[in-house]
């Protein structure tokens, strides 16, 4: 049973009663959200396998493929991320210092940054539908390279699941953010334990950093 | 830390009482109990399709079943007893009840996350069983258990169920595996150094290293076969492009490092039950813990000796067959180290031991026709035939479910302060040996005859060893209902037990019986590595209270 040592003074740090101390409870932590991210970089490093592994294979379809897609767009939600890295590590550390409303204002930011990412993910994929560029099975665009190859049409199955895997990780993280601003709102944070904002900065920046894979793979590379 | 919440005079089981104290739980021996009976739940029901099977092919024609429901039976057979019985079995039942307590630590690093992992378990238990009962219409699924594309991919819409049944209970052993992991490194006793560690700590860090870093390829190539039949993405599917080997490969890389997930944990238990019934020091402590780490590695890179004959190149074959040769050595380290830790040993018989020979005798069959499966050239000949079905039985069953069945009654009385009666005990472990030898050991020579893996008929010269291989299941379910009433029955009715009857220096006998809530009175100093018994001492005699 972890049963929480509650203190009367709310913000005051508090650690579970099967660990030793508030630190030891904060290692455990850190270790036990660095092995969640390790298990995700095996399940997205699995579909880069594959899709360099077609890459390799069909390399003429995928560059001709890859030139359809809109590097503008991808530079934009780059900029956005990463930005959004930048007011997630100042959250972070404003928690760290205790400061309510600066850490309340940064997790916002970094909401409002994600929701942004969205969006232009959302003209991206609309303008892509509209073209009839789907998933191979589905695919309908008419194209020189389309009537003639699969692979050119394997590479939007790639696009749309790997860009749709990591949109779905944004979501989650967006429920995440908005969960601990709610609770850092309350003043859960103030009395030196942040372990959640900090957990939630790992996952953030990972779903970051799995973008800036993303973008050149896709996007970029010819 | 060293006051403890549970009030004196109660235990784990009778602190807080009522079925929602269970529910909400976030005692991990609770929690260890809960995901036990699951498991045996679904044994239960796995086995009887497997009792199907094995009626239908009481003869070479129609005998009970179709063809069709034939494919369906040891498809959920399959499904159930790898995602839903043998993977979860130890590491989530036993390890979870017994690991905090080897540990001297008053639960597991994350108890919330620990609940949830049992509630994933069941949410991905009732997708795939709900199949089932097929869906819209559709009949249920008929793949076997690997899914194989492309036909996975043009069968009924119902394997898109079973799919995100196995992702999500793939979820709740990724997240079980990093809970130990953690555990193990953060919730150690003073004085419980990595050189003092119980061996099977060792196996189930072992284990969780393995479920953590292969699952979650499973779980992405389950996602993507799910969007190959409902998007149509194409990347498995030759018609569209794709390469319907690149899902034997993934598939593999997950569930070849998946047996030792099964076998590692059973090595671990193994391990602690020798020198408990043998009164020895164990022989080789480091050589069996770092075997394990030897295993685990080598599990990751053998992955291809499951697809020697799916057309991968003739370089790639030679070096996974070469590779597949490896396993054998850490695993030779174990059994020799077993071996070396029981000569001159005062074996004794009690349940336990008994099924440490059981591991033995069926681990070293289904170990050694491991390796002649993995020789190239007889592989190509016994691929998809009975053989492979005897052999992955052999080791599956063999060290697993003996290994598990012995850690049972090795942890009955401390898990429920109840002696279990040991003539019993005997006469149900030598029914599901006989049962089991008798089952499968026919299907090595059926295989080596040339009768096909998954056929639903056979040839008029196989009806013999069949008819042996049926009625030996008969009697190994047998066994296995003996063993399920003679334990109730000490649920119930048995003799109190005292706090250690085994005599066992481990430190999860060290406490009262039942262990109270928080596992000690006062959190323990470990001074002694916990295997250090002296020859001769025969078991103590009084083994009630």
């Amino acid at each position: 049973m972890s049963q929480t040592v509650v203190s009367t003074d709310p913000g005051v740090r508090h650690h579970a009663h099967h660990f030793d101390s508030a630190e030891h409870e904060f290692d455990s932590a850190k270790q036990g959200m660095w092995l969640f991210l390790v298990t995700e970089v095996l399940m997205i490093g699995a579909i880069f396998v594959a899709f360099m592994t077609f890459r390799g294979l069909y390399l003429e379809d995928f560059q001709a493929a890859h030139k359809l897609l809109s590097v503008p767009l991808g530079a934009t939600n780059t900029v956005i991320l990463i930005t959004s890295s930048v007011t997630m590590v100042l959250g972070v550390t404003s928690a760290q210092r205790k400061q309510k409303g600066l850490t309340v204002l940064m997790l916002f930011l970094t909401f409002l940054l994600a929701c942004g990412f969205l969006i232009v993910k959302y003209i991206e994929y609309t303008g892509k539908f509209h073209h009839g560029i789907m998933p191979a099975g589905l695919y309908t665009g008419v194209n020189e390279f389309a009537a003639s190859s699969d692979a050119f049409k394997l590479f939007f199955s790639f696009y749309f699941v790997m860009t749709g895997i990591h949109a779905a990780h944004v979501v989650i993280g967006m429920g995440l953010i908005l969960w601990i601003m709610r609770r850092a709102a309350r003043g859960e944070f103030t009395g030196g334990y942040y372990t959640p904002v900090e957990l939630v900065g790992f996952y953030w920046h990972f779903v970051d950093l799995v973008w800036i894979f993303l973008f050149p793979m896709l996007y970029l590379i010819g | 830390m060293t006051t403890h919440a549970s009030p004196a005079g109660t235990n784990y089981l009778n602190w807080e009482k009522g079925i929602w104290s269970w529910m909400k739980t976030l005692d991990h021996k609770r929690i260890g109990l809960m995901y036990l009976a699951s498991v045996l739940f679904f044994f239960f029901v796995g086995g009887m399709f497997a009792m199907i099977i094995r009626w239908e092919h009481l003869s070479g024609g129609p005998t009970v079943i179709n063809q069709a429901t034939y494919n369906q039976m040891f498809t959920y057979h399959g499904v159930i007893m790898v995602f839903l019985v043998v993977i979860p079995a130890i590491p989530a039942a036993l390890g979870n009840f017994i690991l905090p307590m080897m540990l001297g630590a008053k639960d597991v690093a994350f108890p919330r996350l620990n609940l949830f992992s049992y509630y994933l378990y069941v949410a991905g238990a009732i997708f795939a069983s709900s199949s089932l009962f097929g869906w819209f219409g559709n009949p249920p699924a008929d793949t076997g258990w690997t899914f194989y594309t492309p036909y996975s991919i043009r069968t009924s819409p119902t394997v898109i169920l079973v799919l995100t049944g196995a992702f999500i209970a793939g979820f709740s052993s990724i997240l079980t595996g990093l809970n130990f992991i953690v555990t193990i490194h953060k919730l150690r006793a003073p004085g419980l150094t990595w050189g003092k560690l119980p061996l099977f700590l060792w196996a189930l860090y072992a284990t969780s290293v393995v479920q953590v870093l292969a699952t979650p390829v499973l779980a992405i190539t389950l996602l993507l076969l799910i969007l190959e039949k409902v998007i149509k993405i194409g990347i498995f599917d030759a018609a569209l492009g794709g390469d319907p080997v690149l899902f034997q490969h993934f598939f593999w890389f997950y569930s070849h490092p998946a047996v030792y997930i099964m076998a590692l944990p059973a090595f671990g238990i193994i391990s602690e039950m020798i020198p408990v019934f043998t009164r020895k020091p164990i022989f080789g402590y480091k050589a069996i813990a770092y075997s394990s780490f030897g295993i685990a590695l080598i599990a990751f890179l053998v992955w291809g000796h499951h697809m020697f004959v799916s057309g991968q190149s003739e370089f790639a074959n030679f070096t996974f067959s070469l590779l597949t040769m490896l396993v054998a050595v850490p695993t030779g380290v174990k059994v020799f180290s077993w071996v070396g830790t029981m000569y001159k040993g005062s074996i004794s018989y009690e349940a336990p031991m008994l099924y440490v020979f059981g591991f033995l005798e069926l681990f070293m069959i289904g170990g050694l026709t491991g390796v002649f499966l993995g020789t190239l050239a007889i592989d190509v000949h016994l691929t998809q035939t009975y053989f492979v079905v005897a052999h992955f039985h052999y080791v599956m069953v063999g060290s697993t479910l003996m290994a598990l069945i012995g850690g049972m009654h090795f942890w009955f009385p401390k898990m429920f302060g109840k002696l279990y009666n040991e003539r019993a005990a005997a006469v149900g472990f030598w029914m599901v040996l006989a049962g089991f030898n008798l089952t499968f050991f026919p299907q090595f020579i059926l295989g080596s005859q040339g009768m096909p893996r998954r056929y639903w008929s056979y040839l008029p010269e196989f009806t013999f060893l069949n008819q042996v291989s049926s009625w030996g299941s008969f009697l190994l379910g047998l066994g296995f209902l003996w063993i399920a009433i003679y334990l109730a029955y000490a649920l119930l009715k048995g003799e109190r037990a005292s706090d250690n009857p085994w005599g066992s220096l481990g430190l999860e006998w060290q406490t009262s019986t039942p262990p109270p809530l928080e596992n000690f009175a006062t959190t323990p100093t470990v001074k002694e590595w916990s295997y250090d018994y002296r020859p001769g001492t025969p078991l103590p005699g009084s083994k009630t209270a």
